[in-house]
Parts: C-alpha cells; sequence; structure tokens
C-alpha cells in the first residue's frame, strides 16, 4: 500500500521537452492511481495539479517562450494536464463510492425492531358490517335513513300495524319510558325508520336503515337486550315480491359471496303481508348436527338452520296510516340481526364477545370485515 | 303448541314411516314456525313387556334400602326373576318390565346382571326410564287393572316411540294453537284429505240447557252449555289420554279436566267445566263492577277491573272469561254432574284482562288470537262424548245455545290479485284452488262486487277483474286482498316466485354527517383508538362513582319504566360511565395499555315534553300531529366517548414511555375536530368526572362541544384504572354540523419567508391559547403561522412564572419582507401581549 507522496519535490519542467512532459505526467497519474483514499488523493492533487506542481510551472513558462514553439508546448501541457484532470476526477469517483460504501455498512439498523407510535386500533365489527351493508345498497341507489333510539310509541307499532291489544305487540318485549303513559319506548326494531321515511320522503323510497335496537331480552350466548339491526324499505310503482327476492338475492350475494344458503318461507309480521323469514344455514354446523345427538350444535339448537331475519310485501295499512296512496303504490321491506350475520359470517360464536368491549374482539378486525 | 305425530296421524294420512323431522320441514315451508322435534324413545328398542307381579320379597339392605325380589310373568313359561329398588306396586299388579337384550332411551343396555345377591334378569320400569318424563310417583309405572294382557308390547302400548313438533304459532294463526289447525296445514302440504276431528253429530236439541244471559253479545258473541250427569269423578283418565296431555305439555289432573284440556289441544276450543252442584242460579256474562273480587283456580284473590269479561251466578263471580275459572265451582273430585261452557270471546277483552292480571293461560293464548266462532257447540259435544264415554257420565240432550256470531262477509279482489304481488305468473285458476284449500269460499262473476281498498289498481277494477273471497270461520286474520295474496303465495312457494332486483332512481351516496362520522372513526383508529360498544344503561351509582354533584344536569335522564336492572334505571345522557365500566374491565383483563372509543347516542330529556300522541293509522297524521311525535322525544345528540389508560408511549429500547394524560385526550379531542375542519377554542373549566385542573373544554362558536382531559384521581380509584387515565366526550352532532360545507382554495406566496422566534414570560395562569391569540392579533396580516415551540418554568424566570417560545413565521403575497418590516411585526405583536398580560419578553 503506497501512502501519499508527502517528499514530493516539484522539479522545474521545461515545456518545450517533451520527454519531461511525459514523465511528469506519468508521475503525477501514478501518484493519482496509488492513492488508497480520499485523503491521499487530495495530497496527490495539490502535488501534481497545485498552484505550484510542475505542470503548473510549465504551463505559466508558456507565455515566455519564442512564438514559434508556442503552440506545440502549449499542445503538449494541455493534453497533460487534461489527462491528469481525467484521471483525477476518475480516482475521486471511485473512492468517494467506496468511502459511501463503508459509511453505510456502518449504519445497517435492525429493522424488526418494534417502534413507539401508538399501532393502530380498531374498529368495532357491528360498526364495519353496519357500513358495509350500507355501502352495498349506496352502490344500488339507495339512501341510508336512520332515526332516533328513543322512538314515540305510534311510529314503533301503531304506524307498522301493530294494534294496541293484539299479541304481536307483546310479543315485541318492549321497554317503555317512565312515566306510563309517555307514549314513548325504546325502539324495538328499525322499522319506525321506514314509518318515519315514508312520513318524509314521496316515493319512489328507497332506503336502507341500519341502527341499534332494544328488547328485554336477557344477555346470553344468543341473545342480547340492545343489538343492531338493518332493514330495507322499497315503496315505488309495481313493486312486487319477486323485486324483495332479487334484492335479497344481491344482498346475500354481496356479504357472503358463494357458500351458504338462505332460504325464504312464510310467516307473520304485522308490517308486511305476504310475510316470511329468511334463514340461512347454520355456520358452525352447516346442518351436520340435525338428528344427530352425538354432535349437537348449540349455536342452532341443532336445527340446522339460523333464523336471519324477517322480510314481506309492506302491509297497504302501513302505507295508508303514511299517506301512501295504496292504489297506485306497494312496497316490499326486509331487516337482518347484525349481532347474527356476524355469527355466521364471521364465526362469532358466543354473542356477549360483542357486547362486553373486550378491545381482543375488535382488534381481530381491525379496519376490515 | 306441541304436537304429537301420533295424533295428527289420527286426522291426516301422513305418508307411512315418515318422521316428524320430515313433516316439520313441510309445515315450516308452509309458513308454521317449527321450532323443534322432540323424539321422545328416540333409540328405545324391545324387547320390552307387560308383566304381572306373582310374588316379591322384601330384602332389607346393608346400605339402608330395601329391594324387591320380584318373579314376574311376562308371558313366558318360566317367571322372570328381577330385583326392584320401588316398593309402589303389589302382587298381581300390572307393570313394564324390560328384558334382557332390550335398549332404553339414552343408550342404556339391559342384560341378566348380578345384584343385591340375586341375579336380576331385567328390570321394572320407571316414568323417567321410559323417557316420558317423571310422573311424580317415585316409584315405577303400574298399569290399570286389565288395561293390557301379559306379554304386550309396551313400546306399542304406551305410545313410546313418538315425534313431538313443537310449533310457535304466529299471532295470525290461532287455529293453529290445535291438533286440528295444524293437521288441516299438513293435510294441504301432503295434497291428502283432513279428517276433521270437529266433524261431529251433535245430540243436543239446541236450547233448554243450564241458562245462561249474555249482556255483553260484542264481547261474547257465541256462549254453549252441556251438561253432563252421573260421572265418576274417580274414573281415571285413560293412559293414551293422559300420554297425550303429557307429551302435549299438560299435565293430567282428573278426568274432568283432563276432558276439557284434551278437547282444548284437539279443536283449539278452550272449555271451561263447572260442578254443577255448586252452580246457583242463572250464567250471567257481564263487565265486572268495581271493587267485586273472584279467587281463581289458582287460588289467588284478584280485584276485578271494570273492563273484565265475568262468567258470574247468583253468588257472583265464577270466572274471568277466557281467562280463568273460579276457585268456587271447579271441577273436584267429588263432582259427578258438570256444565260444560264453550264460548267465543272477543279477543282484545281476553288479551287486555290477560295482561291486567299478568295471566297468561292455555285459554287466554287461544282467545286473544280469536278462536274459530262456529266450534262450541262441536266442542261441548266432544267434551260430553268423552266423559260419557270415560267416566260413564249421560249426556242431557238439552243445550244451551247463545249465538250473536256474525258470518264472515266476502272480500273482493282482482282474480289475479296474488300475482300481481308476488310478481310471478300463478294462474288463476290455481290461486282459486289455493284459497279454496285454506277454507274459502271463491264466488266469480258477481256483477255486485266492489274491490276492497289496500290494493294496488282496486280503484280501476271492474266487477269482471274481480272474485268475491269468504274466508273460513277459523281465519279472522284474512281480511285485506293482501292477506289473502299470502295464503295463494305460500302455497304456490316462495321458491317459485322470480328474483328480480329492482331498478332505484340515482341516489346520492351518504349524507355529509354519514361521511364525516365514518371519518372520524377511521381517524381515531389511526390514533391507535379501538372502538367498543356497550349498553346505554345508566344508574345513580355511575353518577356517584363519577363524583358528579348532585344538581348536575346529566343526573336528569330519561327512565325506563322496567328497566333490566333496578339499578340502572336510566338512559345515558354521557357515554363515561358505560366507557370507564368497559376500561375498567379491559384493565382487569390484563389490557392496562388501553385506548378506547366508542360514539353512541345519549338521551337529554326535555322539559317542557309532553306525551307522544296515538293518531289514527286511518290516515297520514297531520302535520301538527307528526310534531307532537317527534317533540315528545327526548334529545338524542351523537356522542364520542373516549379513554386512554396507562402508557401512549411505552418504555422500549428507545426510551422511556410516556403515560396517556390529559395532553392525550385534548389531541384526540383537536384531532377529531380537524377531521371535520373545525378549530375548537379551548379553556381550562372543573368538571367531574375530570380532575378539577386537568380539564379542558371545548368550543366552537360559543357553543360548547365536549371535554377532555385527565380524569379526577378518586374516579380512577372507582373504576380501578391506572391513575392519570384520561377521558374525552364530544357531541359529535354539534361538532360536525360546525365544519364547512365547502372549502374554498386560497392562493399560497413563493416569495421568501421571514422566521422570527420570541419568548415570553407571563403568569403561570395565563392560557397559552390566549397569549398565541394576541400574538397573532398584533402580528398582523403578514403572519404566516405560529407555534408554540418551548415552555420553561424554573428558578430563571421566578415563581409563578412561565416562559412560552414562540416560532412566528412571516411572508408577504406580493414580495419579499424587508428586515423592518418583520421586526416591526414581530414588536407589534409582543406588544399586545404585553398589554395584555404584563409578558415580559425573553432575551438571550
Amino acid at each position: 500500500m503506497s501512502g501519499p507522496n508527502k517528499n514530493y519535490d516539484p522539479v522545474e519542467v521545461t515545456p518545450l521537452h517533451a520527454d519531461e512532459v511525459e514523465r511528469t505526467r506519468d508521475e503525477a497519474l501514478d501518484a493519482f492511481a496509488k492513492a488508497a483514499d480520499l485523503a491521499a488523493l487530495q495530497e496527490a492533487k495539490v502535488a501534481h495539479l497545485g498552484e505550484r506542481s510542475p505542470i503548473a510551472l510549465a504551463n505559466r513558462e508558456i507565455g515566455a517562450l519564442p512564438p514559434q514553439g508556442r503552440k506545440e508546448a502549449g499542445q503538449r501541457i494541455g493534453s497533460a494536464r487534461k489527462a491528469l484532470n481525467d484521471a483525477y476526477a476518475g480516482r475521486l469517483a471511485v473512492l468517494e463510492a467506496e468511502h459511501e460504501e463503508r459509511m453505510l455498512a456502518t449504519e445497517r439498523v435492525d429493522v424488526t425492531l418494534p417502534w413507539h407510535t401508538p399501532e393502530l386500533g380498531a374498529r368495532h365489527p357491528l360498526s364495519l358490517i353496519s357500513e358495509q351493508v350500507a355501502d352495498v345498497f349506496a352502490a344500488l341507489g339507495w339512501d341510508v335513513a336512520e332515526g332516533p333510539e328513543v322512538e314515540a310509541e305510534w311510529l314503533n307499532f301503531d304506524a307498522l300495524n301493530f294494534q294496541p291489544d293484539h299479541p304481536a305487540r307483546q310479543m315485541q318485549d318492549t321497554f317503555f319510558v317512565d312515566p306510563a303513559g309517555s307514549g314513548t319506548v325504546l325502539r324495538t326494531h328499525t322499522s319506525p325508520v321506514q314509518a318515519r321515511s315514508m312520513l318524509t320522503r314521496k316515493p319512489p323510497i328507497y332506503v336502507i336503515c341500519p341502527g341499534r335496537v332494544f328488547r328485554t331480552d336477557e344477555l346470553d350466548a344468543t341473545h342480547t337486550p340492545v343489538f343492531y339491526q338493518v332493514e330495507g324499505l322499497v315503496v315505488d310503482e309495481g313493486i312486487t315480491l319477486a323485486h324483495l327476492k332479487g334484492t335479497l338475492d344481491h344482498f346475500v350475494v354481496s356479504m357472503f359471496g358463494e357458500g351458504l344458503e338462505a332460504r325464504l318461507r312464510p310467516n307473520f309480521f304485522p308490517f308486511t303481508e305476504p310475510s316470511a323469514e329468511v334463514d340461512l344455514k347454520c355456520f358452525v354446523c352447516r346442518g351436520a348436527s340435525v338428528g344427530n345427538p352425538d354432535r349437537p350444535c348449540r349455536t342452532c339448537g341443532s336445527e340446522g338452520w339460523i333464523e336471519w331475519g324477517g322480510c314481506g310485501v309492506v302491509n297497504p295499512r302501513v302505507l295508508q296510516a303514511c299517506g301512501i296512496d295504496t292504489d297506485r303504490y306497494s312496497g316490499f321491506a326486509f331487516g337482518m340481526g347484525l349481532e347474527r350475520t356476524l355469527m355466521f359470517r364471521n364465526g362469532v360464536e358466543d354473542m356477549r364477545d360483542m357486547v362486553e368491549g373486550d378491545v381482543r374482539f375488535s382488534r381481530q378486525f381491525g379496519m376490515e370485515i | 303448541m306441541r304436537v304429537p305425530l301420533s295424533w295428527l296421524r289420527e286426522y291426516v294420512e301422513l305418508p307411512a314411516g315418515v318422521t316428524g323431522r320430515e313433516v316439520g320441514e313441510k309445515l315450516v315451508r308452509a309458513g308454521l314456525e317449527v321450532e323443534t322435534v322432540d323424539e321422545a324413545g328416540d333409540g328405545l328398542t324391545g324387547p320390552l313387556v307387560v308383566g304381572k307381579v306373582l310374588s316379591y320379597e322384601p330384602e332389607p339392605q346393608k346400605n339402608g334400602k330395601t329391594i324387591r325380589w320380584c318373579s314376574l310373568d311376562v308371558g313366558n313359561d318360566e317367571p322372570q326373576w328381577v330385583v326392584c329398588g320401588a316398593s309402589n306396586f303389589e302382587v298381581g299388579d300390572l307393570v313394564v318390565v324390560v328384558l334382557p337384550g332390550a335398549v332404553l332411551p339414552g343408550g342404556f343396555a339391559i342384560s341378566a346382571r348380578k345384584t343385591y345377591g340375586h341375579v336380576s334378569s331385567g328390570m321394572i320400569c320407571s316414568s323417567s326410564e321410559l323417557g316420558l318424563g317423571d310422573d311424580g310417583t317415585h316409584g315405577i309405572v303400574v298399569l290399570q287393572p286389565g288395561e293390557a294382557e301379559v306379554g304386550t308390547d309396551a313400546i306399542e302400548l304406551l305410545g313410546l316411540r313418538d315425534d313431538v313438533l313443537d310449533i310457535a304459532v304466529t299471532p295470525d294463526r290461532g287455529y293453529c294453537l290445535s291438533i286440528r289447525g295444524v293437521a288441516r296445514e299438513a293435510a294441504t302440504a301432503y295434497g291428502v284429505e283432513l279428517k276433521d276431528p270437529a266433524a261431529l253429530t251433535l245430540t243436543g236439541d239446541g236450547s233448554g240447557g243450564y241458562p245462561v244471559r249474555v249482556d255483553d253479545a260484542e264481547a261474547c258473541s257465541v256462549f254453549v252449555t252441556r251438561t253432563v250427569t252421573g260421572i265418576d269423578p274417580k274414573a281415571p283418565s285413560p293412559r293414551w289420554l293422559q300420554q297425550r296431555l303429557v307429551m302435549s305439555g299438560m299435565r293430567p289432573i282428573s278426568i274432568g279436566v283432563d276432558v276439557t284440556n284434551y278437547v282444548m289441544l284437539e279443536l283449539g276450543q278452550p272449555i271451561h267445566g263447572y260442578d254443577k252442584a255448586r252452580l246457583s242460579g242463572e250464567i250471567v256474562v257481564r263487565r265486572a263492577v268495581a271493587g267485586e273480587k273472584l279467587m281463581t283456580l289458582d287460588d289467588q284473590t284478584r280485584e276485578l277491573d271494570a273492563e273484565d269479561l265475568l262468567i258470574t251466578d247468583d253468588s257472583g263471580p265464577i270466572g274471568v272469561a277466557g281467562v280463568m275459572g273460579g276457585a268456587s265451582t271447579e271441577i273436584s273430585e267429588s263432582t259427578t254432574d258438570v256444565v260444560i261452557e264453550a264460548a267465543h270471546f272477543h279477543p282484545i277483552v281476553i288479551a287486555r284482562s290477560s295482561r291486567r292480571h299478568k295471566l297468561s293461560s292455555e285459554a287466554s293464548r287461544r282467545f286473544e288470537r280469536e278462536v274459530d266462532p262456529e266450534l262450541p257447540r262441536y266442542a261441548a259435544q266432544r267434551v260430553a262424548d268423552l266423559l260419557a264415554e270415560l267416566a260413564g257420565g249421560t249426556i242431557e240432550p238439552a243445550e244451551t245455545v247463545v249465538d250473536t256470531h256474525l258470518r264472515p262477509e266476502p272480500v273482493s279482489f282482482r282474480a289475479d290479485h296474488a300475482a300481481r304481488v308476488a310478481g310471478a305468473p300463478i294462474p288463476v285458476d290455481e290461486s282459486i284452488r289455493h284459497l279454496q284449500a285454506v277454507g274459502c269460499e271463491v264466488a266469480q262473476g258477481n256483477d255486485a262486487a266492489v274491490a276492497a281498498p289496500f290494493a294496488v289498481g282496486a280503484s280501476t277494477a271492474t266487477a269482471a277483474d274481480l272474485i268475491s273471497v269468504t274466508p273460513p270461520s277459523w281465519r279472522p286474520d284474512l281480511r285485506d286482498p293482501n292477506d289473502f295474496a299470502e295464503e295463494v303465495i305460500r302455497l304456490f312457494g316462495f321458491d317459485n316466485v322470480p328474483s328480480v332486483l329492482p331498478k332505484a332512481p340515482g341516489g346520492q351516496g351518504l349524507t355529509v354527517a354519514q361521511k364525516r362520522r365514518r371519518r372520524i372513526a377511521t381517524a381515531l383508529v389511526g390514533a391507535g383508538l379501538t372502538e367498543v360498544v356497550s349498553y346505554p344503561f345508566v344508574g345513580d351509582a355511575d353518577f356517584d362513582a363519577m363524583g358528579v354533584p348532585a344538581d348536575d344536569a346529566r343526573r336528569t335522564t330519561v327512565k325506563l319504566a322496567n328497566p333490566l336492572s333496578d339499578e340502572e334505571p336510566s338512559m345515558q345522557t354521557t357515554l363515561l360511565p358505560t366507557l370507564l365500566r368497559t376500561a375498567e374491565r379491559n384493565v382487569g383483563r390484563g389490557a392496562t395499555d388501553l385506548a378506547i372509543f366508542q360514539t353512541s347516542l345519549v338521551f337529554l330529556p326535555r322539559a317542557d315534553s309532553k306525551p307522544a300522541p296515538l293518531p289514527s293509522v286511518a290516515q297520514r297524521p297531520s302535520d301538527d300531529e307528526i310534531q307532537a311525535l317527534y317533540d315528545a322525544l327526548p334529545e338524542q345528540p351523537l356522542h364520542l366517548g373516549v379513554v386512554l389508560t396507562g402508557s401512549r408511549t411505552p418504555t422500549g429500547w428507545w426510551g422511556k414511555g410516556q403515560p396517556a394524560g390529559w395532553a392525550d385526550a385534548v389531541q384526540v379531542a383537536r384531532s377529531v375536530a380537524a377531521v371535520v375542519g373545525v378549530e375548537p377554542v379551548l379553556r381550562n373549566v372543573e368538571l367531574a368526572p375530570w380532575h378539577p385542573g386537568r380539564c379542558a373544554e371545548l368550543s366552537v362558536g360559543g357553543k360548547v362541544i365536549g371535554h377532555a382531559g385527565e380524569l379526577h384521581p378518586k374516579v380512577c380509584q372507582a373504576y380501578g384504572l391506572p391513575t392519570r387515565s384520561s377521558a374525552v366526550e364530544l357531541d359529535l352532532d354539534a361538532l360536525m354540523a360546525a365544519g364547512p360545507s365547502s372549502v374554498s382554495a386560497q392562493p399560497f406566496s413563493s416569495y421568501p419567508i421571514a422566521k422570527e422566534d420570541v419568548a415570553l414570560i407571563v403568569g403561570a395562569e395565563v392560557a397559552a391559547a390566549d397569549v398565541e391569540a394576541a400574538l397573532v392579533e398584533g402580528a398582523g396580516e403578514l403572519l404566516e403561522s405560529i407555534r408554540l415551540f418551548d415552555l420553561y418554568t424554573g428558578e430563571q424566570i421566578g415563581e409563578g412564572k412561565k416562559s412560552l417560545a414562540f416560532a412566528l413565521r412571516f411572508r408577504a403575497a406580493d414580495r419579499t419582507l424587508t428586515e423592518t418590516e418583520v421586526s416591526a411585526a414581530r414588536q407589534a405583536a409582543v406588544q399586545v401581549t404585553v398589554a395584555r398580560f404584563n409578558a415580559v419578553q425573553r432575551v438571550g
């Protein structure tokens, strides 16, 4: 390894002597090539290209030469200087690249280390699924409608054809607001939003209403007194049960893709006529528990099907109570429990996980569902 | 309604070998909610036979029990020897014997085995061992003398293998609260004939029976009595009858009671039997008089309401009509003469009485859903027949029949109405066939027919378009065209209706508020917070734990009349109680570094609220009525709650962590506001549950929109949270409403920036935000931005003081600022703070 040429003693060069110029040039080229680092190269540059270097001194002497020799000497010195400058620049680039590489190598870190800024939190899956449902229907051109949770009894029941002493009304397990006779309840379903939509809009009405509802059930693996529903309502000319089926089919495909199946079976709801229940095949046993005592299914009670929701053609009496011309318009409505949807869709086995607020439950979902 | 398949088969010829589950499937498709199918005796295999006790020897055992070593005649040449632990039988009794090789329900295999020093070749069975449930004898089943021959197969005899369908009957299908009604559906589903159990020969005279007067014909439109005399009250109910009652979920009591219950299950007509000897004078059906009392069959004395419909005699009330009979005239073990009541009561009258007395009986459940008004005479006949047959009674031909019930009127609608409702090509003749299958009479070509309302296109229908349909007596729910359409479509099959996606007109997508809510949630998640949900119910204990003063507005709540828990009767006025409890639960489960949020409505009572009206449903309520509905409700703004506990930044290889403190909470609030383009004004306030010195109030345009800061140490303690836990509560509706509806772009300058720092010493109590505002005010238009970059307190500046250092950035839109201009603006800014807060510039 050659060190910097500290003892270089410049010898005067006569520009007219080609061999001297060449020797000087070669000495310089050699010094640049041998410079091992940026500092050595800098010293070589001062010695061989600096103001007091032989080549610089020779250059200065050109002017003093007789005119006939100037041109040739000028060319000679100029070409030598160019060669030196090029060599220097080339060596500098190499040494700088080497230097940077060494520097960066020493700066290597362990990129798997954690950092202190908070990790991403998570949405609650009930919120995510509400939004997903809303998006499915918003994409169809429907509006997302909302309403209050403490609701007028008239909107929760009467407008929806629940007659005051009809058993259907008692079956709703209603929370009543004090005092008795306040005429207000905790809404037992999202259906009052239907009534509100019809009272405030004119047909055609296409709305989807996700929301929180209340029934006086005790909390267990499949029931909660506070739960989320989503309800759809269409009122337009020429609406039929076939349109309801088409909408539910679209909904099922959007939410579940292929695999799990739904069935419609006749049922009773005061606000729809005809009415049907929408069932989905049990997501845990997929029917394997039916008639198979060795494999009982807690989730579906070994029935193979889980009640998903209700639907039907809007009872014209409901349209009448909301001021819609039953001679001209018809409609359909459907409603589902979102907890149930989450259960069979995302394999949540216990309803209590959804309402207890344990962050580990939400965090499994993050921002996606 | 529990329906044993064997009973159903009596009236419907179901395919041989069809299981309860298969029948259930069919009924589900027809619209009955079959909840479960119990397979009684599933897995049971014989030999299980009737045996006669030939002899027994009691043998006391060391364990204190006495067993019987019995010999039995089971129809073989040799007696069968078995050990029995029960003692409720005598020599000569008929018992049920399971023999080696048999398997009892539950997979219990029987073999000859050594026990108590004998080889027991089988076992005498108890009710529960046979899968029949506890019969209350604490012993083995003893058959009636002569009930069966020795050696008879007991599986068949006792009906041990049967499927029982449990059907949740919807309120419109009251007729299915009977075997008759379910049989009708099953017959339709299988396309076979129904053998109607009500198709009986009436033997009564139609008059001259026990005297009855009905004072309220609207509430009681039919009242029939028959009298059966000379029954043997001790006559046991036959085993098949008891068995059916048990399988249907009722308990056998005595022959008189069992027969009335049996007929109710069979036909759906509730029956009441009176002990004739205990009746005095005419039966009068009337409304109660205030102050009247009645001791009902359940030995409860009930105060009667003037609305209650009563059955009375000369002694006063003897029953709440359709709900429960009175104790004074009930059939007892000494009753020989029975007066049978079969009546038709108005559903609402019964529903109200039932609810008023919190008394839901088998009878009231049926009357509430309306019973077939044609049934009473037949049901009374059926009871009389059974009492005569099973208890040796004599049926009096005299009969009381009060009947003012109106027969159903035909309803006219377009013949293709069902097809129009379904959107499916259901031919008219098929529609008519289905209507007839459910019992309707259908007439076509009535020129006088007028289309009923509640059907699309009713106003333009001509008589030629219409059919006139009279519903059967057992279907009071069929009254509107769509009710009939449902019957047609369910029999046509929902599966046969096509699937057509309707085309909605173009929508607007989500509303501004809906989009803003999503963005806020996304931002919070980005900041590391996790969303939770909780119930909105709170109580005084919550407000106490949060240190909320007695006169705080948040203690004025919307209360529930029937809360889940008496401790939590109120709807939340703030999200913090339930969120703090959620935090407590998480911390208790080990999640000490917690950042959670919830958005939910809160419920704020209105001072002047009036009860919500109940307008008529015959037309749209008036605008005033609609407004009154809305005004009766509490205000229900959407709130955001946040709780931060433990470390916001953990300790790690980078150094020491940072606890989640007041500043984090305030920053969360600021960020949420920033999401919707709002910059709230902050100030220190004192408010529970926050630390009195560490709570920020946020306001926009003078309106308070929430609070953020560190929780009071006592609150942290009360909820078991780490000290210095913090919380935020914001009124999101108010915040979002304050957001700009649109943003206009402003040009920005490309001239160079001039940077100036300024440090000011002010009193410790002066708010940084106020100093900043003063600087902004003084600096004028050239100021582009300002940022507080240092806060210092300490000896250098003296007690009660603090130094605030701000970085000011100046820039002009149209030129490069001169040093003189910048210096002047800086000086002007400082000047305002000097004037307003006595600020002193800190130099060096």
